[in-house]
């Protein structure tokens, strides 16, 4: 469904981001993008739906080719490809609502986003997100008063009210306390589950994608390292992936809580 | 170097030796010339008339007071032109001022090149000369009155509004823009959903301390002929009338006192 075709991305600076990535991601499928800092990940995401603009390469969404687009063609394609950030990117000083509805901006004029006019249909579909994520008593707060895993729920219903093919998540848990980002992660996979997405998540800590994601990649200074399945993380791969580290306690801590999952 | 190695035992100073050297000249030099400066400053001075100013000060004060209450009654008219002019001066101001800061700041300007500069010259341009300046070139232009003074006001303000506008909208916080735009709104949209609750504050903020500056602004306005406050207070100095001009001198002061409070009270309210 999306498809990665030698994608690169070399900045002003000439620091190479991206060197010829390949990656194929099935539809409903969840994928974990791993590596150290400034291994390239967060401009993997933002060169699909180029908030980032790739230097070469092509990338493919179902059969529609994005790095060529006219603004026009890829503002109506940007609908299909949800996002949600580290920091929420929430706009602090609007209320949740405004933010969920927000999501809608690539379906309606400007105008009717200016005065807030949206379809009914549009806040019907908002109250039942936030409903989903538990956040329905909360619509009418002004985002800057949620505390940080409501704010991350928040933005993943903004995300979902554009009605997405694909979400693209950007470190979800990385400002987040253990037990929430376990519930944020549970989240997008089950949402994504639910409804048919694949899934790009870059995330920092292993233990956590191995727990949730069906499929891993490693990359490390922009080229993938890594391609398998959560149980293909052996130290060896690590190492391959972060450098030299005791990764015996990450695996290991991995298969506790898993014990403790099943329980 | 502060950290210096003397016989293997480490010692810190804040300064080398050389440099404390260098310091205490640096310090010479600076009082040599405000030394020098201050007899220049002293020859060129009458101190005849420098040591007559307590007498002449209190001689003026004793024809300025009591002030002359009844006059009152013809000062509100001109006071509340003084306000009008501050007040439409300002509104005019931030209208153009809006789309001038949209255009100069670095992430918003549709092109760094051509429009940004353009943008940053009207702000330089308006900015450096005096409203008093401005007043005289339109009453020459359209003539005295309330509106020269309106436009003066204006035209002085634009400058300041855009520049403190662009500087805001220059630090906001560029993820929540990101996140707009990765929805597939438009620039419109993403500047009315991503920048502009951003910059609301910073904008009511400036709105306000701007009108203040103008109230004060707008007082002298007619000593050159563009209406308010300003043409009584140069009338009643021409004819010597000492206690009129303490009294305008008084209603000054408090209409000052009033707008500072009041543009308090707002700034307090949004921030």
């Amino acid at each position: 469904m999306l498809k990665l075709d030698k994608l690169v991305k070399t900045y002003k600076t000439g620091d190479q981001a991206l060197k010829e990535v390949d990656i194929d991601v099935p539809q409903g499928q969840v994928l974990a993008l791993i590596g150290p800092s400034g291994a390239g990940k967060s401009t993997l995401i933002r060169c699909i739906n180029r908030l980032v603009e790739p230097t070469s390469g092509k990338v493919y969404l179902d059969d529609i080719e994005l790095t060529s687009l006219s603004s026009g063609s890829l503002r109506r394609e940007r609908r299909r490809m949800g996002m949600i950030f580290q920091e929420y990117a929430l706009i602090e000083r609007l209320t949740v609502m405004e933010n969920v509805l927000s999501g809608r901006l690539g379906y309606v004029g400007f105008w009717r986003s200016f005065l807030r006019k949206f379809p009914q249909s549009d806040i019907d579909e908002a109250y039942r997100l936030l409903d989903r994520v538990g956040l329905a008593h909360m619509a009418d707060k002004r985002a800057d008063e949620l505390s940080g895993g409501q704010r991350q729920r928040v933005g993943i219903c903004r995300a979902l009210i554009q009605n997405p093919a694909l979400l693209l998540v950007d470190e979800p848990t990385a400002s987040l306390d253990p037990k929430t980002s376990r519930q944020i992660m549970r989240l997008i996979c089950e949402l994504c589950r639910e409804r048919e997405l694949a899934a790009i998540i870059n995330i920092h800590d292993v233990a956590l994608a191995q727990m949730f994601v069906q499929r891993v990649v490693g990359l490390r200074f922009g080229a993938v390292q890594f391609d398998g399945p959560p149980e293909g993380l052996t130290p060896d791969v690590l190492t391959m992936i972060y450098g030299e580290e005791d990764w015996e306690a990450t695996i290991e801590s991995v298969d506790d809580e898993d014990d403790l999952v099943t329980l | 170097m502060p950290s210096q190695n003397k016989n293997g035992l480490k010692v810190w100073q804040k300064r080398t030796a050389r440099e404390s050297i260098f310091h205490w000249v640096l310090w010479l030099i600076g009082i040599m010339i405000f030394t020098y400066c201050w007899q220049q400053i002293s020859k060129s001075t009458t101190w005849f008339f420098v040591w007559d100013a307590p007498r002449i000060a209190t001689d003026l004060w004793t024809r300025a007071t009591p002030p002359k209450w009844e006059y009152i009654s013809q000062l509100g008219k001109p006071i509340w032109d003084t306000l009008n002019i501050a007040t439409l001066g300002t509104i005019f101001a931030l209208i153009i001022a809006v789309p001038v800061a949209f255009l100069a700041a670095r992430n918003t300007t549709p092109s760094r090149f051509l429009i940004r500069p353009f943008a940053l010259l009207i702000i330089v341009s308006t900015r450096s000369i005096n409203s008093l300046i401005w007043a005289l070139l339109l009453i020459a232009i359209i003539g005295p009155g309330v509106f020269a003074g309106v436009i003066a006001i204006a035209i002085r303000s634009i400058g300041f509004c855009a520049k403190l506008l662009y500087e805001a909208i220059e630090e906001i916080d560029e993820t929540q823009v990101e996140a707009i735009t990765a929805t597939g709104a438009s620039r419109w949209q993403v500047m009315v959903y991503g920048i502009v609750p951003q910059i609301l504050p910073a904008f009511a903020g400036i709105a306000v301390f701007r009108w203040d500056i103008n109230i004060r602004e707008s007082t002298v306005l007619g000593l050159v002929g563009a209406g308010g406050i300003g043409l009584q207070l140069s009338s009643s100095l021409n004819v010597l009338a000492w206690p009129q001009v303490s009294l305008i001198l008084i209603v000054i002061l408090i209409a000052v006192v009033i707008s500072e409070w009041v543009s308090a009270k707002v700034r307090g309210a949004i921030i």
